[in-house]
């Protein structure tokens, strides 16, 4: 559970377990000082292993620390992989309001974490920026009150970003996060917009934003989508040339064309095993060649496999993400415990609505059945095939995916694209970092990004 | 290699008995009030009225006589010089206790320890050694404030308890800007407080240097030679850690642990991950490593590949790193930048390669006692 490893040899393995391994073999040694195996030597291994697990799982009792608010539904692209965003200009209907951000805003502070990040999402946010506004003052002025450490994002496509925009985030230290799915072709199919030139905004945006902020201020996600999978080297390339420092080659989401039967999404499964395959292989081979350029999802795996620390990432943990590391305050005022929990509800599934800020308390929010159930069932350290599983402090519980692809919150991972694809990457990048070739040290850099 | 101590040929009889700590004074215009404690340097037989006690560099009758005598230098001590502090005994034994030009001065503050490591080159003696504490605590006094670091070592320092604790202060309060480096093995401090105390100080330039062999309890207990160390040190880590102080790892690499170093690395990236820095060092082949000679001597450059994982792997993770007293030629060339010229200068040699060295600037040679002097990889770079 502390996530120690160790590689030995499958003959000391037997040995191990039947108890015969001697203990002047190296493969005594290892497994003692990882903390496999105690001896009358070895009386603190114990004690480290505490630690490390105490250390692992801090982000637990720190509780929420990112906050989703939904600021608006409204939007100005209309990406067929989003389930959420509407074409409208009905402010009334689909835009936040002050009574109810100001709500969301005092829940989140009775979050017991110390370091609290807010992410506004939409829909698009810049078509709300007044709420952007009057939500970042606030929280500001309740961060101070309280004595917390209060941090912005906005997830925004940025083609309608302007200098006093900018400016508003210079002065309260707002970062962006946008979306960037590629090259022009494939950006621009993926993300269709009147005018069909969404890259060319991003990109002039991008450089905008850096121009107010800093190099470092703009983050970039992809969507992978269907036809994203034959292209992942000019979807990195795009990224190297706009100077991001790395990409996240996401998983197809099973909330959109791939959700449709099990079968069907075992199969987009290893299609997107080939693209994260080939483009792990070519960022590899940028870093050979000298470019400092990082793999995302690798990277949270990495730190969970050889660092003592937890990458806090929502769907690589146990137990789950979901509401504990981070949930999403709807336009309406309704709470969900993750973002693909809210794009369920879009489509009708309530599973993970866990209250509204205009009914429910902060105790009957995060003590509520729609929230522990989950938590409680998907927790991997007992479910069945996790629990016996030699990958499972670097994995996760993931209830929201399992729920929406085989209707209950663990699922039967021998049919889980989630399992698949976490049990190749593993043991890909483990067999990486013990090849000790230069990927190793590429590798290990990566793991404290 | 420059000499500590040595025999002063008595110029004038002193008027008093015993010995005495004095601070050098180059200065013949120094006011009585101070010069009254100190030893004055001359270079020409010169010597104004109101010193201490007088030292010569050469062989002058001088006119008048000081309270403790005036001693001539012997050859291996002319480098002395003002603000240097020393002891003179009543029959002229000379020993040099701080040296303002060097980068750096350790003092022996107990030449007990509860270790027996298989290459101490301080070999401990069970005596009773008080009087280096009281010694160690009138120098502190006397030493600069400007002073960039003093190191305390042993022995086990921390065995001194309370008197160590008390040392700590003396030196946080007396030179607040000099770092403070000291050597322990740190297993005091599997008492959580006795670790709590030395934070308390709140010495901010205090850094405890602590060895760590081996990843193994067996193998470090055995090089250490004492069952239980390991647990004790790495306890003791954690309890220095909870107390906020600073930490060097220091991995001196031998016969008994170089194939380890790439598993001790994991282990302190894992377990360890607090420490503010990690040193690997070469050899000192004096004191117990020449008795225990054929099981601690490998040659660095049989080691050198899996010095340079190490030393990566633990950068790659972030980590602090660098290498001690190897020479730049015997290692790999992507490690080369970790190494630092370690070598106390009153130990430090070079060889005849080495003149023609482009390295020789960042080099730190060799131990004057070392047998790497013989060493065939030795070639310029
Ligand atoms: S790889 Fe599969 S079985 Fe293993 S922990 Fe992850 S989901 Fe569970
Ligand atoms: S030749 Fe001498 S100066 Fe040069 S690296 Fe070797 S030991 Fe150092």
């Amino acid at each position: 559970m502390a996530g120690e490893y160790t590689l030995i040899p499958e003959q000391a393995f037997s040995d191990f377990i039947s108890g015969t391994l001697h203990q002047d073999t190296d493969a005594y040694a290892k497994l003692l000082e990882a903390g496999f195996l105690v001896d009358d030597t070895s009386a603190l291994s114990l004690d480290l292993l505490a630690v490390k697990l105490r250390t692992k799982l801090s982000n637990i009792s720190r509780f929420t620390s990112l906050h989703m608010i939904v600021v608006t539904l409204r939007c100005d692209h209309s990406c067929p992989y989003c389930q959420v965003s509407r074409q409208s200009e009905d402010k009334e209907k689909y835009d936040i309001s002050p009574e109810t951000a100001g709500k969301a805003v005092d829940l989140i502070f009775r979050s017991p974490s110390r370091d609290i990040k807010i992410e506004y999402q939409g829909g698009e946010p810049l078509l709300n920026f007044a709420s952007v506004e009057f939500i970042t003052k606030y929280a500001v002025s309740l961060a101070s009150k309280h004595n917390k450490n209060v941090s912005f994002v906005i997830a925004t496509n940025l083609s309608r970003i302007t200098d006093d925009m900018l400016q508003f985030c210079k002065e309260f230290d707002v970062s962006v996060s946008t979306s960037l799915d590629g090259p022009k072709d494939l950006h621009n199919l993926n993300r269709p917009m009147s005018g069909a030139d969404s890259f060319e905004r991003v990109a002039s945006g991008v450089d905008l934003t850096r121009r107010f902020l800093g190099r470092s201020s703009v983050s970039a996600l992809m969507t992978t989508t269907e036809a994203s999978l034959g292209r992942v080297k000019d979807i990195v390339d795009t990224y190297v040339e706009m100077g991001f420092p790395g990409i996240f080659l996401r998983p197809l989401s099973p909330y959109g064309f791939a959700i449709k039967t099990k079968t069907y999404s075992k199969y987009d499964t290893r299609r997107w095993l080939d693209f994260y395959d080939e483009g792990l292989e070519y960022i590899l081979q940028l870093n050979r060649l000298g470019v400092d350029f990082s793999e995302f999802y690798s990277s949270t795996i990495l730190k969970k496999m050889l660092t003592p620390f937890s990458p806090g990432y929502v769907d690589l943990m146990s137990p789950a993400g979901i509401g504990i590391a981070a949930v999403v305050y709807n336009y309406n005022g309704n709470i969900y415990a993750s973002d693909e929990g809210r794009m369920r509800a879009e489509m009708g599934d309530e599973t993970f609505r866990l209250g509204n800020v205009h009914a429910n308390s902060y105790d009957e929010i995060f003590t509520s059945d729609e929230l522990l159930e989950p938590l409680e069932r998907s927790f991997t350290g007992s479910v069945p095939m996790c629990s016996d599983c030699v990958y499972e402090p670097y994995c996760g519980a993931e209830p929201v995916y399992h729920h929406a692809t085989q209707g209950d919150f663990v699922g039967f991972k021998p049919l889980s694209g989630f399992c698949e694809r976490n049990m190749h990457v593993i043991k890909r990048l483990m067999s990486i970092v013990e090849g000790g070739s230069a990927d190793s040290r590429t590798l290990r850099r990566w793991s404290i990004r | 290699m420059i000499a500590l101590q040595g025999y002063g040929i008595g110029l004038k009889e002193p008027a008093r008995r015993g010995s005495r700590i004095f601070r050098l004074s180059t200065d013949d215009k120094r006011p009585g009030v101070l010069a009254k404690q100190e030893c004055f340097l001359s270079k020409d037989g010169k010597f104004p009225p109101a010193f201490a006690a007088g030292l010569c560099l050469g062989d002058y009758v001088p006119a008048t006589g000081y309270d403790h005598g005036i001693w001539a230098l012997p050859e291996q001590l002319l480098y002395l010089g003002d603000g240097d502090i020393v002891r003179i005994g009543e029959i002229g034994e000379i020993r040099v206790l701080f040296r303002k030009n060097a980068p750096m001065n350790y003092f022996l503050l107990t030449e007990r320890c509860n270790n027996l490591c298989l290459m101490c080159s301080q070999p401990p003696k069970n005596v009773l050694d008080d009087y280096l504490g009281d010694e160690v605590e009138e120098v502190i006094k006397l030493v600069p404030e400007n002073t960039d670091a003093i190191g305390f070592t042993g022995g086990e320092p921390a065995l001194l308890g309370g008197r160590f604790l008390d040392l700590i202060q003396l030196a946080s309060s007396y030179l607040p800007n000099t770092d403070l480096h000291v050597l322990s093995n740190g297993r005091q401090f599997v008492d959580a407080s006795a670790a709590r105390r030395l934070g308390a100080i709140g010495h901010p330039r205090l850094v405890l240097g602590i060895p760590l062999y081996s990843p193994s309890p067996a193998t470090h207990d055995y090089v250490v030679q004492s069952k239980g160390a390991f647990n004790e040190t790495v306890a003791g880590l954690y309890n220095l850690k909870e107390a906020g102080v600073r930490i060097e790892l220091r991995v001196v690499v031998h016969r008994q642990n170089f194939t380890q170093l790439t598993r001790l690395a994991n282990f302190i990236f894992r377990n360890l991950t607090f420490v503010e820095h990690i040193a690997f060092m070469g050899l000192e082949l004096t004191g117990y490593a020449r008795a225990n000679i054929d099981s601690l001597w490998i040659d660095p450059w049989n080691y050198r590949s899996v010095l340079s994982e190490a030393v990566l792997r633990l950068y790659d993770y972030g980590m602090n790193v660098s290498i001690y007293n190897l020479p730049s030629c015997l290692l790999e060339q992507p490690v080369r930048s970790f190494s630092r010229k370690s070598i106390s200068d009153w130990k430090n040699e070079f060889v005849a390669e080495c003149a023609t060295c482009g390295a020789r600037g960042e080099c730190c040679g060799f131990f004057a006692s070392a047998g790497m002097r013989q060493n065939s990889h030795i070639t310029a770079l």
